[in-house]
């Protein structure tokens, strides 16, 4: 077999983007940086029991369980008497800008890919390589791209995050009842007001369970994160490893696990309740089935 | 229809002036490009050369008129193309070949912006599976073609709540679809499509997916707009009887082709071939065949000037019991029995009039089976068809009842057979 030396080729590439894009990796970083800044001085502006207060309420409103929602936040009060507040609040920035960036990526993309085939088989390998490519692979040219810091771990954190956007989103549009998408055209909507009216509202569970994967996702990159500098509680947890500190890796570590089951709570009950129900409150809970997503109509006598 | 009904106007066919809508030649290839499709077409046999090229020919050469304000039924079994036809008309399924005229517009040669205002504006359509929006109220379900059409939302809605009164759900608008039973729900169905009161309405198999209580209050619902609309309507059904119930014309299609089209009961007494008679070996006949469908000419016919005992001789030689009486303006007086006209003789009377009897069944043309055949059998003649002027329009015997019931084809008309004694009136 030759020798196709793919790995120094790969590498020569890279070392030609360093040199020459230089400038847009700047602005990207700076763009980042910019929003993490901006989403953590939001998270920290009230005091931490306050803000405790606002997630709870948050929690209330999205999943209509108030037992679970005191629980979470118990869960967001424990991580304040860790002393882990700010660390926490950082991770949860960085996590809403990756899920923010993946969204506003993956989610044009599987517009894009569900009406288009070839799109949809040139995208495929491409996501299964972002997932699966192992994150220090391209942790490394990130670094060299943007510098130790935040801007690396977020980058790598959004590429790993945004093939579930992707993959749902062309998933639930796909799935919506091609007869459902026919009435629609029959009476003479448009391609724009079918998408708008009909596909996105149907697909919409389907959506919402990829932000909930990329939100997953984009939690599970944080130690990696820290890796590079990042700061939070990935950096708390790979300190602790570092020092043999258990005991604060301990603490990091939970605090990591409350704010995942936080957000996945969150927004998964987001997903099931869809669009369909106009109520939002408590009461109505039972009478609200999930909206059907395979919505083949039941024929009922 | 045979040639000897002039006089009484078929029942069910209405004449049609322009049609409102016109297939010609329409074809539709599955699976294969435009090219082949047309290379295919061309062959002596498409639908093998079709098959050849590994396509499917869903439709082939299909030509129909439909009139302004009719009801047009598209029957056959599955995969027989009739939802294929349907589909073209607006265009769901783009036609290969063919043209398709709406009032005279060709809809397969217009861009895509006209054809989404004639979907909007000219054609409603009803689902098989009702295919309604699930995260739309049943009234902004109703409204929805209204509101591509850019309808404000107060007219939107009280168009919307218009049409669902109609439907008989004025008080469901604010519901959700799956809190509907599905008889309701094709009810929304059917109001989203009249609420942007469309010229034609077309439905596929709208009710097949509903049991048949629900099927039969729904035919109701529709025969009842329809009377009050008269819309040209296109309705797909594999249900044979409901296509005889609710269609003027039908059109039986087989493999992508059209076997027949003709007003239901004449599809039933007169099926094209075998793949039609046994398609309408099970339809509830009784319900679709009309006195006119059954009737013969009656064999012996008296004018009210004979003399009681030459019609008494003639009784004798026919081996009946009792025959008509015509007046001098070919209108049905009555009948004689045996027994009146002997009595006429041994009075000596001149002529019949003093012996008639009205101790017999008429019916319409039109009336259906089922409400006079409790009838047949109980007097002397047979149950006797009159037309609006009051003239003998034939009668329907008993066996030919019985026999048009069964499975068999209806063969017992034989109207050739014309006895002399109808030739022989005065």
């Amino acid at each position: 077999m030759p020798d196709l030396r793919i790995g120094e080729r790969g590498e020569s590439v890279i070392d030609f983007m360093t040199e020459h894009l230089g400038g847009f990796f700047d602005l990207l970083k700076d763009f980042l940086n910019f929003g993490l800044r901006s989403v953590y001085e939001l998270l920290t502006a009230l005091t931490p029991v306050a803000m405790v207060v606002v997630l709870v309420v948050l929690a209330v409103l999205a999943t209509r369980r108030i037992l679970l929602s005191i629980s979470l936040g118990l869960g967001l009060l424990l991580i304040q008497a860790m002393d882990l507040w700010s660390e926490t609040m950082q991770t949860m920035a960085s996590v809403v800008v990756a899920t923010v960036v993946a969204l506003v990526i993956g989610i044009p993309l599987g517009i894009w890919s569900a009406f288009d085939p070839v799109v949809r088989s040139i995208l495929r390998p491409v996501l299964d390589l972002m997932q699966t490519l192992p994150v220090f692979v391209y942790l490394l040219p990130t670094i060299l791209f943007f510098g130790v810091g935040d801007a690396p771990g977020l980058v790598a954190t959004i590429v790993f995050s945004v093939p579930p956007a992707v993959r749902l989103t062309q998933l639930g549009i796909n799935q919506v009842d091609s007869e459902t998408v026919e009435a629609a055209v029959a009476f003479g909507a448009s391609r724009r007001e079918v998408l708008r009216e009909v596909q996105l509202p149907l697909a919409m569970p389907s959506i919402m369970t990829g932000v909930n994967q990329v939100i997953m996702l984009a939690l599970s990159m944080v130690v990696v994160a820290g890796l590079v500098g990042g700061a939070g509680l990935g950096g708390v947890v790979v300190n602790a490893v570092q020092g043999l500190q258990i005991a604060a890796s301990i603490e990091g570590g939970l605090a990591v696990v409350v704010i995942a089951i936080y957000l996945d709570r969150v927004t998964s009950a987001l997903g099931g309740q869809g669009r369909a129900n106009p109520a939002w409150w408590p009461r109505r809970r039972e009478a609200a089935p999930a909206a059907p997503v395979t919505a083949e109509p039941v024929s009922v006598g | 229809m045979s040639t000897d009904v002039d006089t009484v106007a078929q029942p069910t066919r209405r004449p049609t002036e322009q049609p409102a809508i016109e297939g010609r030649s329409l074809s539709k290839v599955y699976g294969l490009g435009d090219r082949q499709a047309a290379r295919a077409l061309a062959a002596d046999d498409p639908a093998a050369a079709v098959a050849a090229a590994g396509g499917y020919l869903g439709a082939a050469d299909v030509s129909f008129s439909i009139g302004t304000g009719e009801m047009f039924v598209v029957m056959g079994l599955s995969g027989s193309g009739k939802s294929t036809v349907l589909r073209m008309i607006n265009r769901l399924n783009e036609p290969t070949a063919g043209e398709l005229l709406i009032d005279g517009e060709d809809i397969t040669k217009v861009s895509d912006s006209r054809l989404r205002e004639i979907r909007n504006s000219r054609i409603g359509m009803v689902f098989q599976h009702f295919s309604l929006f699930p995260h739309r109220t049943v009234r902004d379900n109703a409204a929805y073609g209204l509101k591509v059409r850019g309808v404000g939302r107060a007219e939107r809605r009280e168009r919307a709540d218009a049409a669902l009164q109609r439907v008989g759900l004025g008080d469901r608008g604010d519901k959700l679809p799956h809190e509907l039973s599905g008889g309701m729900r094709q009810r929304v169905g059917l109001a989203r499509a009249l609420a942007v009161d469309p010229p034609v309405l077309l439905m596929d198999e709208p009710f097949s997916a509903l049991d048949p209580l629900i099927r039969r209050d729904m035919q109701d619902l529709l025969l009842e707009l329809q009377a009050e609309d008269r819309r040209t309507t296109v309705f797909v059904t594999h249900d044979l009887n409901e296509a005889m119930r609710i269609g003027d014309q039908v059109m039986v299609m087989r493999q992508g082709r059209v076997v027949q089209c003709a007003p239901g009961a004449e599809i039933v007494a007169h099926p094209a071939d075998e793949y039609v008679s046994e398609f309408v070996a099970d339809v509830d006949r009784a319900r679709v065949l009309t006195a006119y469908d059954l009737q013969r000419p009656a064999k012996l016919v008296f004018t009210v000037d004979e003399r009681p005992d030459a019609a008494l001789r003639r009784l004798g030689d026919n081996e009946a019991q009792g025959a008509y009486v015509l007046g001098q303006d070919e209108r049905l007086l009555g009948v004689v029995t045996d027994a009146a006209l002997l009595a006429a003789v041994n009075r000596g009377d001149a002529d019949l009039s003093a012996s008639v009897s009205q101790d017999f069944h008429t019916v319409e043309p039109t009336a259906h089976i089922g409400d006079f055949m409790h009838r047949a059998g109980r007097q002397v003649v047979p149950v006797t068809v009159v037309d609006a002027r009051g003239r003998l329009s034939g009668v329907v015997p008993r066996a030919t009842i019985l026999s048009s019931l069964s499975t068999a084809p209806a063969q017992e008309r034989e109207r050739d057979e014309r006895p002399l004694e109808v030739a022989a009136r005065a």
